[in-house]
């Protein structure tokens, strides 16, 4: 039997984050093909009842310990490294999500092993290779792990959460590990700004990325929302240049909407903003780039401009409706 | 205040992206490189804490192409210093870029004043070897926070916000000195017309400095790099932008949108 695989489970708020069914899912199935257990692990307080969830695992260890809920990077790290040694870990999977970042890193300083970073597959052929997906997904990278150690950051959205859910009720172990106390403090959460519109709850959403190329043009794009019963959406470029509010931002950072019409204007598709849109039910988008990787998830594609796409467009579905 | 930008140049993904045919890196031939976004972040939150509190704001960047019109714009805008770390960084991984910034910074001697604060971006699309702030923290013995969109500076201490998802966000203090990489400023980042730039370019210098390479540029080898396959490719309508807004007009209706 190899050394064990740990799943460093990230949970927010009391809920366990979808990253952690995906790494459990993925841990899955390397533990078979590497003939190793599969072990996660737990860092915070009220733990109990997440353990309950993780179920794909092996084992769950709980480190219960107020200091460690949102734990800074070097806290989580020196307590995986103990765990490691103790448990006899030689691969580590983290979530690749702005709670988890940064964790892995400062691991692979620690311990020595190597860190790879937007993995999006893992493979097993006597060495573990992963694929990561750089330059915004415009390009991928094979990793090779030859002895079947290092630590993983793995994409969200590239692992199937469902591998990693199971009602089995999992063999739970309370360790006692020591924390350092870290100089890092949360203090408090800051939620959602409410905004005017909220973009989750709309049908039909028309996104504009830094392609649209100025906030006088962020109009034509209200214009065509307007004419479809719907609402605009950004990027975060267009957010950061405060064309408009953080409330109406799409991905990662921002908000995951699933509306019956995603219209893309001027957005790349980079893995962070298609992190936020994918479960959009029709996906059109519209880039002067024909290699555009949005066009590789869109249902419909033009490859144009969409200033001068957009105006005919909004026209064109007003006469429509008109004349229904 | 005592503050670092870490200027990081990385590949413009606007320009069409190739992999080198002979090894696992991408073909420099057509690259063309600017600073990241988050970057212009990094250095806007510098300049904006800067005027707050006064002291400098150096700015750092390991030489690659067009790194130096890079750093006349960041004078232009308001840092006080921009320094250059010469050498072939071009087979460069995270790991090693941080300890050679963090020798830098050491051997700056006044780096880890109590008032010093290093900024840079909390990822790059090219960290395939993890974030380079979380291991320059390390090696310089400091706190570190990332994905930052704020900073408020209160004496010898700060409370940063920090983004998780779905527009949550958490407000954490730590003290300085530290590391912070930010995603996004305050304020949008500030506009430079080009004269100023060009008059920085007469006025200003870039200091050159160098620093022993380590040992090894990366902690792996990497296999293979390669363009994606095309998954589910779009079906792409064509034509004039009338031509096309009337095929979209038709999707919409078949799909019962309007
Ligand atoms: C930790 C982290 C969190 C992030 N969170 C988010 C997030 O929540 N949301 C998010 O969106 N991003 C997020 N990002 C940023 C993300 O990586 C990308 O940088 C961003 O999504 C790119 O936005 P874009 O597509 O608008 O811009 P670009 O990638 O610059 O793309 C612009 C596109 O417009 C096209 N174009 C230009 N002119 C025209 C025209 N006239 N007509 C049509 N097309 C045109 C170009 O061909 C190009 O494809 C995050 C990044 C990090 C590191
Ligand atoms: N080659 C480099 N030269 C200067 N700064 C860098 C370099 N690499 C990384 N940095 C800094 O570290 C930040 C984070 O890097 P990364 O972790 O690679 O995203 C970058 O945005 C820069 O601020």
């Amino acid at each position: 039997m190899s050394d064990a695989i740990l799943v460093l489970a990230e949970h927010l708020r009391g809920e366990i984050s979808e990253i952690t069914y995906a790494m459990l899912g993925a841990g899955r199935n390397l533990a078979k093909a590497l003939n190793a257990p599969l072990y996660a692990v737990l860092l915070g307080s009220d733990l109990a009842p997440l353990a309950a969830r993780l179920g794909a695992a092996d084992k769950v260890f709980l480190v219960e310990n107020p200091q460690l809920n949102l734990a800074s990077a070097g806290t989580a790290a020196a307590l995986l490294k103990e765990l490691m040694a103790q448990q006899q870990v030689g691969l580590v999977l983290v979530g690749g999500t702005n709670v988890s970042m940064g964790i892995g890193s400062v691991l692979s300083v620690r311990t020595g092993l190597p860190f790879v970073n937007f993995c999006k597959k893992i493979s097993w052929d006597g060495a573990l290779t992963c694929t990561s997906q750089l330059f915004g997904g415009k390009i991928l990278a094979d990793v090779k792990l030859t002895d079947g150690r290092g630590v993983i950051s793995i994409y969200p959205g590239s692992f199937p959460a469902e591998a990693g859910k199971s009602e089995a009720a999992p063999t739970t172990v309370k360790l006692e590990l020591p924390v350092a106390a870290s100089t890092v403090l949360f203090k408090r959460y800051i939620e959602p700004e409410a905004g005017d519109i909220d973009i989750t709850k709309q049908n039909v959403l028309v996104a504009v990325g830094r392609g649209i190329q100025s906030q006088a043009n962020v109009a034509l794009a209200e214009e065509l929302a307007q004419a479809l019963g719907g609402a605009v959406c950004a990027s975060r470029p267009v957010i950061d240049q405060g064309w408009l509010p953080l409330s109406r931002q799409v991905g990662k950072s921002g908000m995951t909407v699933k509306p019956r019409l995603y219209l893309a204007l001027g957005i790349s598709g980079a893995p962070e903003h298609w992190e936020g849109m994918q479960g959009s039910q029709l996906i059109i988008a519209v880039n002067t780039d024909p290699k555009a990787p949005i066009f590789d998830g869109a249902h419909y594609g033009v490859c144009g401009d969409a200033l001068e796409l957009v105006p005919a467009l909004a026209e064109k579905i007003k006469a429509k409706k008109g004349a229904a | 205040m005592n503050l670092f930008v870490l200027l990081k140049m990385v590949p413009d993904t606007v320009e069409e992206l190739n992999v080198a045919p002979d090894s696992p890196a991408l073909d420099a031939e057509f690259l063309r490189f600017k600073l990241s976004d988050p970057g212009e972040q990094a250095l806007e939150q510098a300049l904006l804490l800067k005027e707050k509190h006064g002291g400098t704001v150096t700015v750092v960047a390991l030489d690659a192409p067009e790194v130096d019109e890079v750093l006349f714009t960041a004078l232009a805008k308001g840092a006080t210093r921009a320094v250059k770390i010469g050498g072939d960084w071009s087979r460069l991984q995270s790991f090693a870029a941080g300890q050679i910034l963090a020798a830098f910074l050491k051997a700056a001697g006044s780096a880890l004043s109590a008032d010093a604060l290093v900024l840079l971006r909390s990822q790059a699309i090219d960290d395939l070897e993890g974030e380079i702030g979380p291991y320059l923290a390390d090696e310089l013995g400091v706190p570190y926070a990332d994905v930052v969109t704020g900073v408020t500076v209160t004496g010898n201490s700060m409370s940063i916000i920090k983004e998780f998802a779905g527009g949550l966000r958490g407000e954490f203090t730590l003290p300085l000195p530290a590391v912070l990489g930010i995603q996004s400023a305050e304020k949008p980042p500030r506009y430079v017309p080009i004269a100023k730039v060009r008059a920085a370019l007469k006025s200003a210098k870039i200091e050159t400095v160098d620093v022993a390479p380590p040992a090894r540029l990366a902690r792996f080898a990497l296999e293979r790099m390669y363009k994606p396959e095309a998954g589910g490719r779009a079906q792409m309508l064509e034509g004039s932008p009338e031509a096309v807004a009337d095929k979209l007009v038709e999707v919409l209706v078949q799909q019962g949108l309007i």
